[in-house]
């Protein structure tokens, strides 16, 4: 590969001295951050340039504008589902699958709610006016359906639970009972076992349960 | 190469087909050489199957573009290793890797399965034969891997850069020998049903295969959030995404089982319900396979969608209806031989640890169906995505977590107060300094700080295990502590193997709750820009742009983003996050450009560094930085959890050979009965 690449004209080596002029007048604030800049093996157009192939780094971006309810409007996003079919929310999808041109355009009208004075919930109230429920992460916990989805697996653990725990106290007091009803059984050695000895047996059963 | 693949497929299916006849029809009783044959037929059709691979292999790596399968997910100039993986990448490929590790499981358990259980091996021979027969017959009639092209490109379109990824060369593999391997406990369960053998035999048969299947899934999901936190991009391992939950499903349900075949061992109860766990187990693995195949179901890992997911769910529907007609034809042979006695018995603590399992497993199989179901009955789309299962789920996770540090503690039968009094105050105790310590640190997340609490708690448990174990071998065997350690741990592979993968699942639960403090933040940086975000351990980073290298690899032009990290003022150096457009031989682009993150971890956090892209081509970019707190020990927690599991498995074991095990109190007791009635 390298040997097919043209040798280095003397414009080009007179390009990467100015080149390295003017990365040295950037230096200093890098400098003092104990850092240095990685050299290119494909020259670009300068540090604030175009890069060599702007097509192989994908869609190209907006810069994000810096907003006071970042965090809010974050969170809000986390909220609705990009409908690209990535199965992420808005902001997880716009800030990972750069392929996605949906999510930069959910993102802007998440934007636009916000700057017509819309709080969060207005917001996603909007959404789900405008694409329905499924632009929600999670459906609303309102209506039958949607709360058994969410009330049923816990429904069914709790009510399996209590049902298994009054089995066993039901089996447990009717095994008490017939044993109350016979007399007990003597001990298959005959021996009087003394307090003491079965207090030291029931220790002793413990460690090995244990 | 294809004709001998395609022949060895064809003779694999006969062969198949003759190993399940045979074995089914009971015609090989009292027929030794019949007997024989069906095992023999095993081994035939692994010889089959791996003559296919082989051949599947020899096209991929000589570049056969005339084959559909290698020119459509090879290039000439795709690196050796994803070469090799992408035999198991794509559908048809991933079929026939399924099929011969199934064929080669299925040859081991005939050979290293002891001859005591060989009244139980021409039925598992006959099941497996059986679902190797189906895998084999999916490829012949619908997705044949050697299928020709009229034509015969010139380059392959290569592999799906996110398939490019060392994670991807292990993760399906493991994964897929969870998978796999699943198919043997069930061979087994149904061997025992159809001969009629209900007794502990094919627990103790089976009992190394269950556990290497657990392991293979553990290992393969914990390999998968890897591979989805280094390579997918989006800032975390678990999206409760269909497909990483329907590979959660059988592990859920076969972790359920591993608890549950204890009281069967040792109480002779739960037989049932151990069988139904089993068949659930291999319905759900298929069922796995079916979302992954059929397309039914969004999700970014699925392959593409195909008529193959008819195919899996046909063979859902009948294997169901078969596997839970015989065992409901056993049901009366199946009576538990001793009855539950109290709630607070270590067997109840095991079968509500069961219950939360399996109501688990319901919760994620419900959620992942949910917007289905939806759909019919409301006739509307709903999305169900990471809210709606962790507000599900988290609840249910905390309280098994609870029960992962109670089951251990209580006695079997029935315990006493004493009992519950001298195990339980030690484990409280380190649960409320923990709760106590969080709380003064001002961790405030509610779900976080019960989960760490209750971490607390569980490892209280463990460490009183370990303690008083080491402590007991003192003392009767006069041993150093390291090597008491040792010799615990060595004698009692089964119990401490298992305690170590329950300090396993606490480390996950502690970097799961440590997701709960993320920071995230977008920022567009010229060169020589900076951005600061705050860490939830309190430490302020500093990320400088440095500019954006584009240079050639072997089948990509990289951009690389450089960032230069300093935390609290101190320089941690360079981290790049790339842009990578491949392209195949001729320079041509093959995928749309994909994104490599850059991660720095250390013990405390992560910072994850995503080059989102450049503004209108310049060298101005826009990033997301992330801090994601604690993530390192969600590996660990994989490589303990690992550990545990082969230690559980490993060979051997038992008591120290200069002292005789301690007898059971309860044959002391009848020996002496017998010997004053005249023995």
């Amino acid at each position: 590969m390298n040997q097919s690449r043209p040798e280095l004209s003397r414009r080009h080596f007179l390009l990467l001295g100015v080149s390295s002029a003017a990365a040295s007048l950037v230096g200093p604030p890098l400098a003092a951050a104990g850092l240095q800049a990685p050299q290119d093996s494909l020259s670009g157009r300068g540090a604030t340039g175009t890069l060599r192939d702007p097509s192989v780094v994908g869609r190209p971006r907006q810069p994000t504008a810096i907003r006071g309810d970042e965090a809010e409007i974050q969170a809000i996003e986390q909220r609705l589902a990009c409908s690209c079919g990535c199965t992420l929310d808005v902001f997880t999808c716009r800030t990972t699958d750069f392929t996605c041109t949906y999510s930069p355009e959910l993102h802007r009208e998440v934007l636009a709610l916000r700057d017509s004075g819309k709080n969060a919930q207005g917001i996603l109230d909007a959404f789900v006016d405008k694409y329905g429920e499924k632009a929600l992460m999670a459906p609303k916990p309102e209506g039958v359906i949607n709360l058994t989805g969410y009330l049923l697996p816990g429904a069914l653990i709790a009510a399996a639970g209590a049902g298994l725990a009054l089995f066993i106290t039901g089996r447990k007091a009717a095994v008490a009972a017939a044993v109350s009803a016979s007399a007990a059984p003597p001990s298959p050695t005959g021996a009087h076992v003394s307090p003491e000895d079965l207090d030291r047996l029931r220790r002793a059963l413990a460690d090995i349960e244990d | 190469m294809t004709l001998l693949g395609q022949f060895a497929l064809w003779a694999a299916f006969a062969l198949g087909l003759w190993c399940v006849l045979l074995s089914f029809s009971g015609r090989w009783q009292g027929r030794p050489d019949l007997s024989a044959s069906v095992v023999r037929s095993i081994y035939a059709i692994s010889g089959c199957l791996l003559v296919a691979s082989l051949a599947l292999w020899k096209g991929l790596i000589s570049h056969d573009f005339n084959m559909e399968y290698v020119a459509s997910y090879t290039s000439r100039n795709l690196p050796n290793a994803y070469i090799f993986s992408a035999f198991w990448a794509g559908q048809k490929g991933s079929l026939l890797f399924w099929a011969v590790v199934l064929s080669l499981f299925a040859s081991a358990a005939q050979l290293l399965t002891s001859r005591r259980f060989a009244y139980l091996m021409p039925y598992v021979a006959g099941v497996t034969a059986a679902v190797i027969t189906f895998f084999v017959s999916v490829m012949i009639f619908a997705a044949d891997p050697f299928e020709r092209l009229a034509f015969t490109p010139a380059d392959g379109r290569g592999l799906n850069p996110q398939l490019q990824n060392v994670g991807m060369i292990i993760h399906p593999p493991m994964l897929y020998l969870g998978y796999i391997s699943l198919t043997i406990p069930f061979a087994f369960a149904m061997a025992a049903l159809l001969s009629r053998r209900l007794d502990t035999g094919w627990i103790h048969a089976m009992r190394k295969w269950t556990l290497v299947s657990w392991l293979f899934l553990a290992i393969g999901i914990t390999l998968g959030m890897w591979w989805a936190y280094v390579e997918l991009g989006w800032g975390g391992y678990w999206a409760w995404d269909p497909v990483e939950n329907a590979s959660l499903l059988p592990w859920l349900t076969m972790t359920a089982f591993l608890h549950s075949v204890m009281i069967q061992e040792k109480r002779g109860m739960l037989k049932r319900w151990n069988f139904s766990l089993v068949i659930g187990t291999f319905l759900l693995s298929i069922f796995g396979t079916f979302i992954t195949r059929s397309g039914v179901i969004a999700s970014v890992h699925s392959f593409t969608q195909s008529n193959v997911g008819y195919f899996f769910l046909a063979f859902l529907v009948i294997v169901a209806v078969l596997s839970f007609t015989l065992l409901y034809t056993r049901w009366d042979l199946l009576e538990a031989d001793v009855r539950l006695e109290s709630v607070v018995s270590r067997e109840a603590a095991f079968l509500f640890n069961n219950l939360l399992l399996v109501g688990i497993a319901f919760s994620v199989l419900w959620g992942t169906l949910f917007p289905i179901l939806s759909e019919l009955v409301r006739g509307t789309k709903i999305t169900v995505g990471v809210p709606f299962f962790n507000r599900v789920n988290v609840p249910l996770g905390l309280l098994l977590l609870g029960l992962t540090g109670v089951g251990p503690l209580i006695a079997w039968r029935k315990a006493s107060t004493a009992n519950l009094q001298r195990q339980f105050i030690a484990p409280v105790i380190s649960g409320l300094i923990t709760l106590g310590a969080l709380l003064a640190v001002g961790v405030r997340d509610f779900y976080a700080t019960v989960a760490l609490s209750l971490a607390g708690f569980v490892a209280g448990t463990i460490v009183q295990e370990f303690y008083r174990g080491v402590r007991a071998r003192r003392r009767m065997h006069g041993e150093s502590i390291p090597l008491a350690f040792g010799r615990l741990i060595g004698r009692n592979r089964r119990r401490y193997g298992g305690y170590i993968v329950h300090v396993a699942v606490l480390i996950y639960f502690v970097a799961f709750a440590g997701m709960a403090f993320k920071r995230e933040q977008e920022a567009t940086l010229k060169p020589g820009d900076s951005a600061e975000m705050t860490s939830p351990f309190g430490h302020r980073y500093r990320f400088t742009h440095m500019g954006i290298s584009q240079y050639e690899a072997l089948n990509r032009i990289v951009s690389a983003a450089t960032v230069g990290v300093a935390k609290d003022g101190k320089s941690l150096g360079l981290m790049t996050s790339e842009k990578r457009q491949h392209v195949d031989s001729f320079k041509r682009p093959t995928f749309e450009p994909s994104t490599e993150v850059g991660i720095r971890s250390n013990l405390q956090e992560d910072v994850y560094i995503v080059y989102a892209g450049s503004v209108d081509g310049t060298e101005e970019a826009v990033y997301r930085f992330n801090i994601n707190p604690l993530v390192w020990w969600v590996w660990f927690g994989g490589f303990v959890l690992a550990l545990g599991g082969i230690l559980t498995m490993w060979p051997g074991g038992g008591p120290t050979s200069s002292v005789p095990r301690r007898v059971q109190a309860g044959y002391e007791v009848t020996l002496v009965g017998s010997g004053k009635d005249g023995a």
